[in-house]
């Protein structure tokens, strides 16, 4: 039995580890920074001059910006984490990881907590642009309360994402056509743009599982003392048993492409 | 008593072909694909044991399931005492594995970066990484290269860092699958020279080596499995596999220009076999006996002849030697051209 200071040293080391390139990766490929944040900025301008144009309520424009900013956040949950175990199949890595006494969802929260740091990155500088372009300011009621709500959203939004990097090397080309599904529908569905509360009841509910979704409303309440389609409190607690959710059905999956990939030698063979 | 450092008993793996996948003439291929065939193999502790086996042969797949990569589809298996099946994550801090033209590792991380990297999946310490990474940088001569970006290094360089990733996580039980893959022969030779180190340093160590190389399995094994179709053909020391295929002594001589049949060293008593193969310079004579005091008489009837010898030698038979009568053709694919003439044949 391996002692557990043992399993959690080895669990951070390997955590450090695995974000390490993504990290690094900012510093020594810089060009980044013109396509994953300038360009969603002209995005987010979009719309922030249609709201101007249309004389809507000031805080729409700082509901843009914030949407701007989380979205950044869901893309790089969808298609770099979702993607991250193929891609670490197809370069040779993946095969290590398994190999290796870490435990797999250390390797998986590694990739998570570089793809967090590296678009927490990008969200800034989108905020940032959005407030110098259209003077929108922010007056939190709670910066404690707004700092765990958003802590919660990524936690469940990452989470997520760890369910999806199992998914997709489980079903290979089969889950891409599922993200491109999925990339249009949640735009709408989180309110990525707009309040929350122009959704019927029915659709909101089914928005809810898209952690972004509470997400959003809840720090547009904290944000701007907008009505939020939920009490607080409720989003909240939404998006605390969203992360444990995802988390565990994360960690089931992972254990499960494990056992089917030594089974179907589905990592190792490739046309398997 | 110390448990074998890898042990097998009929182990087996088939593979379901992929639906798609057509036969050369259009049917579908018939049945699942053995790559594996009741393989019983046992490896000591502190061996350098070496597999060999032309492509397909099934190599991949027994290391791959030595290192929990992959289940067996029957039989069972045990690396250093644990079951490879059962005891997975028991295994996995003792062991690593280095394959050949591997393309691992992060090509926007250095070096030293890459391999700090997978030495902290195995949980050794920075400091220690460190020291281990110098040492196992200075052995392969990429020291130069430490701060490099892998983006940057060749192929070779490339493979000799993935070579010294196998190593920074002081392993008990180490695969190296085809490790001097693609290097060029000064490398080689300094690997091959670490790993024969690596093993001395201390007892407790293994290593499993899969090669295409005749002269490195012979230079570097203790042992030797020769495997093909998903089995076993055979299991000894090299040594000993090539006693297997030397049923008789077997000289060779250099004679002058000139020599040909009419020496008749096959008619001659105790010669089972013999070959002439004329050169450019000189006639090259194999000759098989059932006994090495024949040598006398055919060295008495050449002369005799009127021919002359420039040179004689006692020809050891050679791994490829053994490999081609195990296996039928050589590791490249090609069809029996045994340079051990055959029993009861003669071209002369």
């Amino acid at each position: 039995m391996i002692p557990l200071k043992s399993t959690i040293s080895l669990f951070l080391r390997t955590m450090i580890a695995r974000a390490y390139p993504r990290v690094v990766g900012v510093r020594r490929q810089p060009s980044w920074v013109l396509h994953e944040a300038l360009m969603p900025i002209l995005s987010i301008a979009a719309f922030g001059f249609i709201y101007r144009a249309m004389r809507a309520p000031e805080q729409y424009i700082g509901f843009v910006i914030l949407g701007g900013a989380m979205t950044a956040f869901w893309l790089n949950v969808l298609w770099s984490m979702g993607a991250q175990l193929y891609w670490e199949r197809s370069s040779g890595n993946l095969e290590l990881y398994i190999m290796a006494p870490a435990p797999m969802m250390a390797v998986l929260a590694g990739m998570a907590v570089g793809g967090m740091m590296l678009t927490c990155i990008r969200a800034t500088v989108i905020i940032t642009g959005g407030i110098l372009l259209f003077q929108v300011s922010f007056a939190p009621t709670s910066w404690a309360l707004l700092i765990l709500v958003f802590l919660l959203t990524l936690l469940a939004l990452y989470g997520l994402g760890m369910m999806f990097a199992s998914v997709f090397l489980l079903w290979g080309r089969e889950a891409w056509h599922i993200v491109n599904l999925l990339q249009e529908p949640v735009y709408l569905l989180t309110g990525m743009n707009y309040p929350l509360k122009v959704f019927p009841t029915f659709l909101a509910t089914v928005a809810a599982v898209i952690p972004l979704t509470a997400g959003m409303d809840a720090m547009r309440q904290i944000l701007f003392s907008a009505d939020g389609f939920w009490p607080l409190g409720v989003e909240v607690g939404l998006l605390a048993a969203l992360s444990v959710l995802f988390l565990f059905l994360a960690q089931r999956f992972l254990g499960y492409l494990e056992r089917r990939s030594r089974q179907e030698g589905r990592i190792s063979v490739k046309w398997q | 008593m110390e448990p074998s450092a890898i042990r097998t008993e009929e182990l087996t793996r088939t593979y379901r072909r992929p639906k798609k996948k057509k036969s050369d003439n259009g049917k579908d291929p018939a049945g699942d694909l053995v790559a594996l065939d009741g393989v019983s193999l046992e490896v000591r502790t502190g061996e350098l044991f070496g597999l060999l086996g032309p492509n397909g042969a099934g190599k991949t797949t027994l290391i791959k399931i030595l290192t929990t990569l992959l289940a067996p589809t029957s039989g069972r298996a045990w690396v250093d005492g644990l079951d490879v099946v059962q005891d997975a994550s028991a295994i996995r801090p003792r062991i690593n594995v280095v394959s050949g033209g591997e393309s691992s590792g992060y090509g926007v991380l250095t070096v030293r970066e890459n391999l700090w990297l997978f030495a902290q999946i195995y949980g050794v310490t920075t400091a220690d990484a460190m020291k281990r990474i110098d040492r196992m940088l200075d052995v392969v001569d990429l020291t130069d290269k430490a701060s490099t970006k892998v983006s940057h290094l060749s192929t070779g360089q490339r493979q000799k860092m993935n070579f010294c990733r196998g190593f920074i996580t002081d392993p008990k039980v180490l695969f190296l699958d085809e490790p001097t893959l693609g290097l060029d022969v000064n490398a080689a030779r300094s690997i091959r020279k670490f790993i024969r180190e690596w093993l001395a340093e201390r007892p407790d160590r293994t290593l499993l080596l899969t090669t295409h190389y005749m002269m490195e399995a012979d230079e570097l094994c203790d042992r030797l499995a020769i495997i093909d179709k998903g089995k076993v053909l055979a299991c000894d020391t090299p040594a000993g596999l090539k006693r297997q295929v030397q049923r008789y002594p077997i000289f060779e001589l250099t004679l002058a220009p000139g020599a040909d049949g009419a020496l008749q060293l096959d008619k001659l008593p105790g010669v089972h076999q013999a070959t002439l193969t004329p050169g450019p310079t000189s006639v090259n004579a194999q000759v098989a006996l059932e006994d090495e005091s024949v040598i006398g008489s055919v060295v008495q009837r050449v002369v005799e002849k009127g021919s002359r010898i420039l040179t004689l030698r006692n020809r050891e038979p050679t791994l490829e030697d053994v490999f081609i009568e195990l296996v039928g053709h050589g590791l490249d694919g090609e069809v029996g051209d045994s340079t051990v003439p055959a029993p009861n044949s003669s071209s002369e």
